[in-house]
């Protein structure tokens, strides 16, 4: 058990009103016509399944609704930090 | 060590003061072996035991980072079944069922293999006719299934709450009678054992931190036991599978997940079979200690930390009591959780890789203590004869870039 600090609603609630929503990152490929059999696999099966801090995607499910990224430790499930995906994108792309 | 257990060795350890040589030798690594398998459950203990004594190679070594049984093989709750859909996994799971029906005896080990059925309960009519289909498919594959209504289970199973004023009322099941249960941990020391007896070495707390690979062939691995050479290596490290693949710069189609179990405290008899339900989501028997070992569900995200969320429990725990409230005063006395790692098709990867000589064994998900020797056994003769088993051809990792997913979220669909 743990809780999420949800970067819409800016509040602090338990676990349970969110849903999981898989690893973070994971792009859509731009031109999927353009990929091999490998890599259209590695896209929608092959996952990092990181042990240790990991970021995800989460949705506020019984909240705003609204999906996010959180960076989570798989080893203690200790939360370490929550972002919207604007500010991690803007992050990176800067 | 004592070489057989027998009706003679009981009388004679027995008078002379409970004098019980030590069944399970420990093993210190030696710098090369033929065969190494990484991870010490139940899978990995079985595949040395079948390469021992079915392929002819006994220079093999089980490097286990904790104890023996310490894992997922004392976790899960012990149930054996073969009933699924699709004839390549219902192959797979048969053939481990028949093996069962023979282990004690040929590991000279009491496994406690128990074959008091499975109730897989039906609620809804989509739940019936999918149950129907399975049980028809089940026949044509020469596994023993049938269907029964909600009048027979009732018979069978006093108890159990058939009434029909409820959320998710019983509607019928299927019923495998050569189902059952076995003690788990009495199958990981039966096969460290029977594999010691046959020249394997179980090395107990020895943690694999790399895999050599040199020129696309694997050489051996780093443990924090220092450096062991062999030519072939099968990883069997269910809920770290990933981990292991990574150090050989692999990736995997699975993902690790918390998956949790319950006990009661010990009762007199009360529930002579197995219940499993989909659609409520729990799974109950009582072991022969009497406790009753009910099992949960999965949590959503990734975890590598062998417990999941409260909410999980309460929901299975809600799912048992409205199909037995009799149960609803039982006291509970342990949870724990394992980690499972789960393929998108919930069917398992027995394969070759990239890596010559590198093998898996993997992405059993949440149900994999009932394939404990069949898993073994192919993965054995994919190693030794490096191609893979004939039952274990479906289940190569390519299947996730051709296509030919098993698609077993029917019968696997429940947590088990």
């Amino acid at each position: 058990m743990f809780s999420i600090n949800c970067p819409y609603c800016k509040e602090s609630r338990d676990q349970n009103e969110f849903s999981p929503a898989g690893e973070a990152f994971v792009a859509r490929p731009e031109n999927p016509e353009a990929l091999s059999d490998e890599e259209w696999a590695d896209y929608v099966f092959y996952r990092t399944n990181h042990k240790g801090d990991h970021w995800e995607q989460w949705v506020h499910t019984s909240g705003c609704r609204k999906y996010f990224l959180v960076k989570r430790s798989t080893i203690t499930h200790e939360v370490i930090e929550e972002a919207t995906f604007a500010e991690v994108y803007s992050e990176k792309i800067s | 060590m004592q070489k057989k257990y027998s009706w003679y060795s009981l009388l004679k350890a027995g008078l002379a003061n409970q004098d019980w040589d030590k069944a399970i030798p420990s093993s210190k690594p030696k710098s090369k072996y033929d065969v190494i398998i990484i991870g010490g459950g139940g899978h990995g203990l079985a595949t040395a035991y079948y390469l021992a004594k079915e392929c002819g190679i006994t220079n093999v070594a089980v490097v286990e980072k904790g104890y023996i049984g310490g894992g997922n093989t004392g976790r899960n709750t012990t149930i054996i079944r073969s009933n699924y859909l699709r004839d390549e996994a219902s192959s797979l799971y048969e053939h481990s069922m028949r093996l069962w029906e023979g282990l004690s005896e040929d590991l000279n080990f009491n496994v406690m293999f128990s074959q008091r059925g499975v109730y897989n309960l039906g609620h809804t009519l989509q739940d019936m006719r999918d149950i129907e289909r399975r049980v028809n498919a089940n026949v044509l594959n020469g596994v023993d299934a049938v269907v029964v209504d909600h009048k027979e289970i009732k018979e069978q199973i006093p108890i159990i709450n058939t009434s029909k004023n409820v959320r998710y009322p019983i509607m019928g099941a299927s019923f495998q009678a050569r189902a059952g249960v076995a003690r788990h941990d009495g199958v990981a020391w039966g096969f460290t054992r029977a594999a010691s007896h046959l020249g394997v070495d179980i090395i107990q707390n020895c943690e694999v931190i790399d895999i050599e690979v040199e020129g696309g062939r694997v050489k051996g691995v780093k443990t924090t036991q220092g450096d062991i050479m062999a030519d072939r290596v099968g990883c069997v490290s269910a809920g770290h599978s990933s981990v292991i693949a990574r150090m050989a710069g692999l990736r995997l189609p699975v993902e690790s997940h918390p998956l949790q179990a319950f006990v009661s405290e010990a009762m007199k008899p009360i529930l002579h079979t197995v219940v499993m339900s989909n659609a409520v989501h729990g799974y109950v028997s009582q072991s022969d200690k009497g406790d009753l070992v009910i099992g949960a569900g999965i949590d959503g995200y990734n975890s590598y930390a062998q417990r999941g969320s409260a909410k999980i429990v309460e929901h299975c725990a809600a799912a048992i009591l409205e199909l037995f409230p009799i149960f609803s005063r039982v006291r509970m006395n342990r949870q724990w959780g394992g980690i499972v790692d789960v393929c998108p098709d919930a069917c398992p990867v027995i394969s070759p890789t990239k890596i010559e000589g590198l093998y898996f064994n993997c992405g059993w998900g949440t149900g994999g203590f009932k394939a404990t020797p069949g898993s073994g056994n192919v993965f054995a003769h994919t190693i030794a004869q490096d191609k893979q088993h004939d039952l274990a051809v479906p289940f190569h990792i390519d299947r996730f870039t051709t296509g030919a997913l098993i698609d077993e979220h029917g019968a696997a669909g429940v947590a088990h």
